[in-house]
């Protein structure tokens, strides 16, 4: 296997992706991608030289809206599936001291 | 001999743009209101829901590119940058890395030197970028959790960058209030910073006099006052002299300012990995903005100070210390103008603005943009004097009324029975009483003293309540006497 | 009269003519999905009430002449990935649990619009990560022509439902085959539209830049009838386009005189079933026999396909995800006391194994320093598939291959290995990348007794060539 992934490796993303892996899952974890990192290192044999990155298929520009207030008071849907709710805010656990 | 230090400060500045609506939703960005109830499916990052970019975001983000001379990137796009957060409801901002829609710009600023004259200097802006505002938090002692309210989130923003061109907190100071009064004459945004609609995050560095390298920054966020950004720059650069000096190295980090306690502490954590992991929009197409586009934007460009300065001086008899006031702000030129458009005299309009106005502002901390009052009725009231329907003392107290409520002058004038009395059997008829009444001050007149014809006219200006014209009252005591 | 076994197109055709109604076809299949689920499990929500009253309305509303289409009536299925207003929507996972959205996709509101009555949602590999709505947190769905098989993914549950005649038609996504390779094990019809066609508002995403809703459907007349039912500008999706001529039953012409159709010869090496090939050529020879002209050619960066999708894919999902986080709406860890771990928690106990494969890819090949190596290499390569497409299109009106190397698997026996199952996704995949139409039409069985799907693949907006070949081969083998 070319590409070994670390346990800081692991650990970052972790921390990116907001994911808590158990040992067992975190040794799997590493496995799997490093192997998906091989299969992707295939790309590494084609010369893209010059080759514009792709990410749009079409060519299509300039969607626009027009600067019209279009909703009213959505607040009841806006938070109908909030887990915790007060004072028509959503309640996450304290984020400052 | 102690080593001298150089300040090398940059700026990010984040302006809200007046726009009816959010960046990528129908919904209002008004201030205020219950919070949530600004809020729709794409702006609290509901499964399913996509954005939509609001045209005149571009519009106003390329009028101010174009204010500050920069070239604008009329192929852009936008980009994603990944955080997780609760003041962003996606935990992606919507931004833009790789193709901002303007870059390499300047403005020239004007700065007091330490001689007492002023300086000129270009602050290169590095771009502009176009990007989405993040929600509030509010954190509730009560239950010791944080609530979080999208009212603002989606509202747009333009991130001004600037290159570390500023080397002391008076040119950063000119530099903001030069871009706040761009951005103000092009109505892209009032630029308040109480309020947050105009942001400034420092980035600061210090080097020693000299050294070519730049020193390590930091970047210094949560600063709402000219005043504090001064006091954080003071403080941030003694705080990193002292590591300096003491042998130790600054970090490279983000830091928050206390106002309050004057000291700004770094807001690392674990959890925050600084890597945004930024990458192209998918789900937002690009935005080109053609020749054509460019150049009616361009077209649409208002005058500028430099511009309106030079006009009124042309134009208009009014002194250059008025001129300077009065295009400072933005709004005080837009009532300025609208008066004389009016066909009121600029001299006279120029007065109420310098003097009454400039009083009422002061004494109540407003900025010239709190203005509340309209052009029409300053035009109004002038007319009102002008044709002696009231005297000038009449005319400051319905100023006054009308600076705080904009009120109607000739409405007011008329509901409150405050015209000038121009009957002259009747004013004759007081003067007579006065004279009887004060038979001392007749006596001190008739043996020379002037004044004492001041006091009379002012006791029948009493008598009067105000609505006599003092010149004909001194003019008809002088007959009677 | 046997109504289950109508297709959408006749049962409509039927309840316009007064033999049947919207609500004897609705309580009939309802009363199929009742029989039929503890076997199949194609639904993760079932809206029995809600259905009936919605097929009361629709038919006052046929008898009223106010609905005279040719879907009016029709009971269909959704993929749990569409946003259903007031009914419960997953992605089958344990994150979306308790989610129900407040407004429904555009293409369910098109459907509803022509008179649809909505059946309830069907189960899909989480978050549309599979391909074979193994990895659902609701349970695994079988293949109604063999239940010890899996019915592809990941939208399985749509698939199935249609084979096993729970719902009239059904829609489903496809990000890198999702229906048309569960259409093909389940041998039912399935097409994923050129990228822009159907529009995406309400489609939960799972890689922005590659999915598309499309139909799953019994024949296809059926499929043409939904696609265009369903297609529509949407200024509310910014990559849905302005298409013209959307008439796309106008298509439905057993006619493929002169029509040239290339066989990539990359679509028939290693790894390719011999039964699956061989049924996928004999198709190709019916179509020649009815004066198409079928040639080989290459098509070249086959193998590239894969690499190149997980990373774009997983990079999008990584991002899409990143809103499930116990803040707004879905599953929130209770024990949590500081904001990340709350974070950490939700996320970690409500996405299952495969989801978190995919966004622990997707964050690193989007994270500082191998942005460049990956992901814009990735974006590089898409355009080189685009461009083999291109110049394959400038020589084929069509091209024909088989949509996936195997008949459907057995249960259980495809997730231990995840490069394996994804090899599985060859011959759909470059589709997505190159934002192409391609359809999945029933071609026979294997000695097993599964079915075989051959894919027809069109250059962007030829979805009517596609539907003029499909319906040929089927009007011809019927």
């Amino acid at each position: 296997m070319a590409n070994i992934i670390s346990d800081e490796t692991i650990d970052y993303v972790g921390i990116l992706a907001k994911l808590e892996l158990s040992d067992e899952e975190k040794e799997a974890a590493k496995k799997d991608m490093g192997r998906m990192l091989d299969y992707i290192d295939k790309l590494s044999e084609l010369d893209t030289t010059g080759v514009e990155p792709m990410s749009h298929v079409f060519p299509v520009q300039n969607v626009f809206r027009e600067d019209v207030v279009t909703n009213g008071d959505e607040s009841e849907q806006t938070l109908v599936n909030a887990p915790g709710e007060k004072d028509n805010m959503f309640v996450v656990p304290k984020t400052f001291d | 001999m102690a080593k001298q230090y150089e300040t090398v400060i940059g700026l990010e500045v984040h302006v809200e743009l007046a726009t009816k609506t959010k960046i990528f939703c129908g919904c209002s960005t008004a201030f205020g209101g219950r919070p949530n109830t600004h809020t729709c499916p794409v702006c609290t990052g509901m499964p399913g829901s996509l954005p939509v970019l609001n045209k005149q975001v571009v519009e106003y983000a390329v009028a101010v590119g174009l204010a500050t001379n920069c070239t604008i990137t009329q192929y852009c796009k936008f980009d994603r940058k990944n955080y997780f957060y609760p003041d962003n409801p996606q935990n992606y901002q919507i931004s833009q890395l790789y193709l901002p829609i303007c870059r390499n710009g300047s403005v020239e600023i004007e700065v007091a030197g330490e001689d007492g004259g002023t300086y000129t200097k270009p602050v290169r802006i590095h771009e502009i970028h176009m990007e989405e505002d993040a929600g509030k938090l509010v954190h509730d002692d009560w239950e010791d959790c944080t609530l979080v309210d999208y009212n603002r989130s989606g509202v747009p923003l333009i991130e001004i960058v600037s290159e570390p061109d500023m080397r002391s907190a008076d040119e950063v100071i000119a530099y903001l209030e030069k871009l706040r009064l761009l951005i103000q004459y092009l109505g892209a945004s009032d630029c308040k910073l109480q309020e947050g609609s105009m942001r400034a995050d420092v980035n600061l560095s210090v080097r020693e006099v000299g050294a070519e390298k730049f020193g390590t920054r930091t970047e210094m966020k949560n600063l709402n006052s000219f005043k504090a950004i001064a006091r954080a720059i003071q403080g941030e650069r003694e705080r990193q002299i002292d590591l300096l000096e003491a042998g130790k190295e600054v970090i490279q980090e983000t830091r928050r300012w206390d106002d309050n306690k004057e000291y700004s502490y770094a807001m690392r954590s674990k959890e925050d990995a600084q890597d945004y992991r930024y990458f192209p929009d998918p789900d937002l197409v690009p935005v080109y903005i053609s020749d054509e586009w460019l150049e009616n934007i361009r077209s649409r460009q208002p005058e500028f100070r430099t511009e309106k300065m030079k006009r009124y001086k042309e134009e208009y008899d009014i002194p250059e210390y008025d001129i300077d006031i009065i295009t400072g702000s933005k709004h005080l030129a837009d009532i300025f103008e609208t008066c004389v458009a009016l066909g009121s005299q600029p001299k006279k309009v120029s007065n109420w603005l310098m003097v009454e106005t400039m009083r009422l502002l002061k004494e109540k901390e407003m900025e010239p943009e709190d203005i509340r009052f309209s052009p029409e009725h300053l035009s109004k009231l002038i007319t009102l004097v002008d044709g002696k329907v009231i005297n000038s003392s009449v005319a400051k107290e319905v100023f006054q009324v009308m600076f705080e409520e904009d009120v109607d002058p000739e409405q007011y004038v008329e509901e409150k029975g405050l015209k000038t009395v121009n009957d002259e059997g009747a004013l004759r008829k007081v003067v007579e009483e006065v004279i009887a009444a004060n038979p001392q001050s007749v006596e001190d007149y008739h043996n020379g003293k002037e004044k004492a014809i001041g006091f009379l006219v002012g006791q029948t200006m009493k008598a009067m309540k105000g609505k006599a014209d003092p010149a004909s009252v001194n003019q008809m005591l002088k007959e009677l006497l | 009269m046997d109504i289950l076994s109508l297709t959408a197109v006749e049962l409509a055709k039927a309840i316009r003519e007064g033999k049947t109604t919207a609500v004897e076809a609705t309580q009939a299949v309802l009363d199929k999905i009742a029989a039929g689920e503890d076997t199949y499990h194609c639904y993760v929500t079932v809206e029995r009430e809600k259905a009936l009253k919605q097929a009361e309305e629709v038919q006052k509303k046929i008898e009223a002449g106010e609905l005279t289409g040719p879907l009016a009536g029709v009971p269909f299925a959704i993929k749990d990935n569409m946003c259903t207003e007031g009914t419960l929507t997953t992605c089958s996972s344990k994150i979306l649990e308790n989610f129900v959205p407040t407004f429904s996709a555009e293409a369910v509101l098109n459907l509803e619009k022509a008179g649809a009555v909505i059946l309830g949602k069907t189960n899909m590999d989480e978050f549309a990560m599979g391909s074979t709505t193994e990895t659902s947190y609701y349970g695994v769905t079988k293949n109604p022509r063999n239940p010890e098989h899996v019915p592809g993914g990941s939208s399985g549950g749509s698939a199935a439902a249609v084979a096993a005649e729970e719902c009239f038609a059904a829609l489903g996504s496809d990000t890198g085959g999702s229906i048309r390779q569960p259409a093909s094990y389940c041998g039912v019809v399935g097409m994923k539209p050129t990228y822009g066609t159907v529009s995406r508002y309400g489609l939960i995403a799972y890689g922005s830049s590659l999915d598309q809703i499309g139909p799953l459907t019994k024949d296809v007349t059926d499929c043409a009838t939904v696609l265009e039912a369903i297609t529509s500008h949407d200024p509310k999706d910014s990559t849905s386009m302005e298409r013209k001529n959307t008439d796309f039953t106008s298509a439905l012409v057993a006619d493929v005189k002169g029509m040239k159709i290339g066989i990539p010869r990359d679509y028939f090496g290693e790894g390719l079933d011999p039964e699956v090939r061989d049924a996928v050529l004999a198709a190709a020879e019916v179509l020649k026999a009815q004066g198409a002209e079928v040639e080989e050619f290459d098509l070249s960066l086959v193998d590239y396909a894969i690499p190149t999708y997980y990373t774009i894919a997983a990079a999008e999902a990584s991002s899409n995800l990143e809103r499930f986080d116990g803040v707004k709406y879905g599953y929130r860890a209770q024990d949590a006391e500081d904001l990340h771990t709350m974070y950490k928690r939700s996320r970690s106990q409500g996405f299952g194994p495969e989801v978190k494969r995919r966004i622990m890819l997707g964050s690193f090949v989007l994270s500082s320093g191998y942005y460049d190596a990956y992901y814009l290499k990735a974006l590089r390569v898409k355009a080189l598939i685009k461009k083999a497409f291109d110049e394959a299109f400038a020589k084929y009106d069509v091209i024909l291959g088989p949509v996936a190397p195997t008949t459907a698997p057995k249960l259980g026996s495809s997730l231990s290995d995840p490069i394996k199952m994804y090899l599985g996704d060859i011959y759909t995949i470059s589709i997505n990348l190159a934002g192409l139409p391609g359809i999945s039409v029933p071609c026979g069985t294997d000695s097993k007794g599964l079915p075989i799907g051959m894919q027809l693949i069109g250059d962007c907006f030829q979805e009517k060539k596609l539907i003029r070949a499909a319906y040929t081969y089927e009007q011809s083998v019927k």
